[in-house]
């Protein structure tokens, strides 16, 4: 072992960095099953009911558009894709604004309820919306009556994401040097400007990170749009699973509209797929 | 690497620069104090409203006989929490979440280890090979299982149509239909849905691991089995323990999945707390009941994270600073 000294230099991963054949077969057959069941949807979008029963396994031969063009032009494809944009957005503002404004406090500011305030959330994260659903289902629709709307499913959604946004937000506050804020405060601003002007823009990274985990979360929601939304306002998910127990003989079809209600999941995904990463690691650490 | 900032930990910190507030400055306390109020209003509210209210409700809930019309008088005391913990539909589903809790950590653990460990070396394409493996992660639970049902389908899914081709014939009712397969064929599309998170978390783990160590070990003699064993694995222990705890409280919870491929069927093999309790809300009215199968599955999750606090994570916490074995 006389090589110490030469494998001193890459600080990424460890023991022997020479792959090896098996290693690549390893990862090959991971990424096969891993993507399989997606790419067979997406191929299977383009193949017929009779080419799928006839050969489950094989390749469109030939590719058809027709199945994707039905979900487009005649599924109520596009107003569930509207639903779940809107509701996502909305719930993603108020998770991200109200998260913000409350762990700016909970971060920076000395006083004798700050603990116990935190731990109010943090106990918040042990609460998932299933336990709490029939009387949330109530609340939304009868006391409050916004039942089928997007505001509905959006704030109670906010609601639940918001000790996970709080817990990650507040160490990223807290790691905003004390000097820059003394700076501030001898230039004249006061806590306020100091929040809007220097804080804000310094925790932009946080902020995006727990605003795509609660835009993916309000993306994929199912349970609490199960119950609460009906008919036109209906979100993907919703559509999806309508779609498949109507027309679960329809294979082709299915695959066409699952392909086509997770392509901007994927995109988003692609796009943020740092911030998720990090949000996550982030939070485990927490 | 991004990775948020560690928390300082407790209040041990001293506090910040305005400590030493002049003596009589009684009007910017009484602003620190609107402003404080001012902050947390909002999100204070909101999850109060949506959080905390529906919890006590659903306590609530769980002492009357209530189908869900007309006020609330039918006051029944625990008669609702009787009538649970005696359905055996009930008690089955809080087997079957035990068991998918167990399952999927015996699963997934060695087999987002082995990835996670094969995957962290110089490689071509590593990159690539993270996001690919976490796509699954990605989609929502009803478009896996929307696609996993139709690959599932019995008697003309690519499943069987694959089991075909070396000769195996597929269960008459399907993998799904089948009591005795339907949870072990669940438990498969649970671990390909998200052993994605855990070869992520482990891997980003593994960042952590100082290089020094394993290249020490190597220089001892210890073969690359020897290292990752001995060496890097013990080192991950506090990942791998933060990442069993998201992994059971999510189990104890799953919903979505169940409800798209098995409806909690056949036989109810595959009912969970989740399922029984909106089963029992939304089809059949017993509200009370429901509420009652909410609040014993909140106690069994808050008691599983409570113990698992307790006797597995706090050697974390408390010495978080300097991981375990290092000296």
């Amino acid at each position: 072992m006389t090589t110490a000294t030469r494998t001193r230099a890459p600080r990424q991963g460890s023991g022997r960095s020479e792959g090896g054949v098996l290693v690549y077969l390893v990862a090959l057959l991971v990424v096969a099953l891993t993507l399989g069941p997606v790419l067979y949807a997406v191929l299977g979008g383009f193949r017929t009911n009779a080419q799928l029963a006839s050969d489950p396994a094989g390749l469109p031969d030939p590719w058809v558009a027709d199945n994707y063009r039905r979900v487009i032009t005649e599924s109520s494809f596009w107003t569930y894709a509207v639903n779940s944009v809107a509701v996502a957005v909305i719930t993603t503002v108020v998770t991200v604004v109200f998260g913000l404004m409350a762990a700016y406090p909970l971060a920076r500011y000395q006083f004798r309820w700050r603990e116990p305030l935190f731990m109010v959330f943090v106990v918040g994260l042990l609460f998932p919306a299933t336990v709490a659903i029939i009387p949330l289902f109530i609340l939304v629709t009868r006391d409050l009556g916004i039942g089928n709307t997007w505001w509905g499913v959006a704030l109670p959604q906010a609601a639940f994401a918001l000790p996970m946004t709080i817990v990650i937000l507040r160490p990223f506050l807290m790691a905003i040097p004390r000097e820059m804020e003394e700076a501030a405060l001898i230039d004249g601003a006061n806590r306020l400007q100091f929040f809007w002007r220097i804080l804000l823009p310094l925790s932009a990274p946080g902020a995006i990170t727990v605003g795509v985990l609660a835009f993916v979360g309000s993306w994929n929601a199912y349970l609490l749009p199960l119950l609460l939304l009906r008919g036109d306002m209906k979100t993907l998910p919703l559509g999806v699973a309508d779609f498949s127990s109507q027309y679960s003989s329809d294979t082709a079809g299915v695959f066409a509209f699952t392909t086509l209600a997770m392509i901007p999941a994927l995109i988003f995904f692609l796009a943020m797929q740092k911030r998720i990463v990090s949000g996550l690691q982030g939070a485990v650490k927490g | 690497m991004t990775v948020l900032p560690v928390a300082p930990r407790g209040t041990t910190d001293p506090p910040a620069g305005r400590s030493a507030r002049p003596a009589g400055a009684r009007g910017r306390d009484w602003r620190m104090a609107a402003e404080i109020v001012a902050f947390t209003a909002p999100a204070l509210l909101l999850f109060a409203l949506f959080v905390v209210w529906p919890i006590l409700r659903a306590v609530q809930f769980s002492a009357f006989d209530w189908n869900g019309f007309g006020p609330l008088v039918d006051f029944v005391g625990l008669q609702n929490y009787v009538r649970v913990l005696a359905d055996e539909v009930f008690v089955a589903a809080v087997g079957h979440n035990l068991l998918i809790v167990v399952a999927s950590i015996l699963v997934q653990l060695p087999l987002g280890l082995a990835i996670a460990l094969l995957l962290n070396r110089r490689m071509r394409g590593q990159g690539m090979l993270r996001t690919i493996i976490f796509v699954p992660y990605v989609l929502s639970e009803v478009i896996a299982g929307v696609v996993w049902f139709q690959l599932l389908q019995p008697g003309r899914g690519v499943v069987e149509g694959i089991l075909g081709t070396v000769g195996l014939e597929g269960p008459y009712q399907g993998f799904l239909g089948t009591p005795e397969l339907a949870m072990p064929t669940l438990i498969v599309v649970l671990t390909w849905k998200y052993v994605g998170l855990a070869v992520l978390l482990f891997l980003a783990g593994l960042q952590g691991v100082p290089h020094e160590l394993t290249e020490a070990a190597q220089i001892d003699g210890a073969s690359w089995w020897q290292t990752q064993w001995r060496v890097t694995i013990p080192l991950l222990g506090p990942t791998i323990r933060m990442w069993m705890f998201l992994s059971m409280i999510g189990s104890l919870q799953l919903f979505d999945m169940v409800w798209i491929l098995t409806g909690g069927g056949p036989a109810n093999a595959t009912t969970t707390m989740a399922t029984f309790l909106v089963n029992e809300g939304t089809k059949r009215q017993n509200y009370g009941i429901a509420a009652a199968a909410s609040v014993v599955l909140f106690v069994i999750a808050l008691v599983m994270a409570v113990l698992y606090q307790r006797f597995v994570l706090r050697r974390d916490t408390a010495d978080a600073d300097v991981p375990r074995g290092v000296r």
